[in-house]
């Protein structure tokens, strides 16, 4: 156990330093660690996991919390979860603070500038991953638009918003339209 | 050429008190708890500026920028940001452990039921609708954010080229986002100190 414990940390924690723009970053690197090189889980398994993590609330990167847990039980799911997330807390933590220290410093105005265009597009290209890969058209493109044109016009409330996509695609199936 | 600020500043807002430790840890595990169907951030975005106000939208913005070209999921990395920003190391630590402690807990439970709810038809076609919906809340953000960019050439040239690298072509984030950010980066730095 102490050593599925130690080989689990020795995986994440030097891939923690790889999640730049988020935990989809280290995805193709994870799998060939965990299904090709240590064999933890299968390929159908994987594919499980990372099914479910995209249906459960949290950050998506929680699919690593769910390869520990495969792989050695609640000890495994704490040591993954902490191996994926501490060492970047820390270092973001430490960051912020030296960020504060020179607020408003010409080179930090230009960063803050700089980075807002790539954060821009970097979001907006999540979007037209996450709109293309829907399941159901013309559905789910059409809740898709009206939604987001409701949220942004107006503060509506986004439990609202999902249960009537639910509802709408209930109705939908009930009328054999999905 | 001249410098010019990139949106309006947030000066006349009267003064929100900041959260208490418990009051954030609930807030972060919340928005970890009903975010569903990616992006995280937008839900944060919603309760931090828009309900309770605790930062202005332009600040938030420029954290989410920095955030996301730190190493570190970008949730997590919010939380440790906006906590510390807000309550110092007490902040850091509940905002994380509310946005990852619940939920990684959660998802093992979920994961047990799996195999029971998975029975069901319904629950997938429902699953669908509401993540339908979900998409509105990065994309009315990244509209927003979007909105908030200066109207000159370089900066939407770079917003479109990381969205088209991305996005459309498929390209690894592990070379755009540093290509596209360094060289926004200095030309917004050329900007400044011509010469």
């Amino acid at each position: 156990m102490g050593k599925m414990i130690a080989s689990l940390l020795a995986l994440f924690v030097p891939l923690s330093f790889f999640t730049i723009g988020g935990g989809n970053a280290i995805l193709a690197e994870v799998q060939r660690q965990v299904v090709g090189v240590h064999h933890w889980l299968t390929q159908t398994e994987f594919a499980d996991v990372f099914a479910i993590s995209r249906m459960s609330p949290g950050p998506g990167s929680l699919y690593i919390t769910l390869i520990g847990w495969h792989v050695a039980g609640v000890p495994g799911a704490i040591a993954a979860t902490v191996g994926i997330f501490l060492p970047t807390i820390i270092l973001t933590y430490f960051i912020a603070g030296f960020w504060s220290r020179f607020e408003k410093a010409p080179w930090q105005e230009s960063f803050e500038t700089g980075l807002k265009p790539v954060a821009a597009g970097l979001v907006l290209a999540g979007v037209f991953v996450l709109f293309t890969n829907l399941g159901g058209a013309p559905w789910a493109q059409i809740i898709a638009l009206g939604s987001t044109a409701l949220l942004f016009v107006k503060r509506t409330n986004p439990f609202l918003l999902l249960a009537a996509g639910a509802t709408i695609f209930l109705t939908a199936h009930q009328w054999q339209l999905v | 050429m001249g410098l010019q600020t990139d949106s309006t500043t947030q000066a006349g807002e009267p003064a929100i008190p900041a959260p208490s430790a418990s009051e954030l840890f609930w807030m972060f595990c919340r928005v970890g708890m009903t975010s569903f169907g990616g992006g995280t951030s937008s839900w944060l975005h919603r309760e931090i500026v828009e309900k309770k106000g605790w930062i202005a939208e332009d600040e938030f913005f420029d954290t989410l920028a920095l955030c996301q070209a730190l190493p570190g999921l970008n949730v997590t990395n919010i939380a440790v940001w906006m906590g510390r920003r807000l309550l110092g190391i007490r902040g850091a630590l509940s905002a994380c452990a509310g946005i990852v402690v619940i939920p990684s807990i959660v998802i093992v439970l979920i994961a047990i039921l799996f195999a029971k709810i998975s029975h069901y038809p319904l629950t997938e076609v429902a699953l669908g609708g509401a993540t339908a919906a979900a998409v509105a809340l990065p994309f009315s953000m990244g509209l927003k954010m979007s909105l908030r960019i200066r109207r000159t050439p370089v900066p939407l040239a770079v917003m479109t080229v990381t969205f088209l690298a991305i996005g459309v072509f498929k390209w690894p984030l592990i070379w755009v986002a540093p290509i596209c950010g360094v060289a926004s980066v200095w030309w917004e730095h050329v900007q400044r100190e011509p010469g």
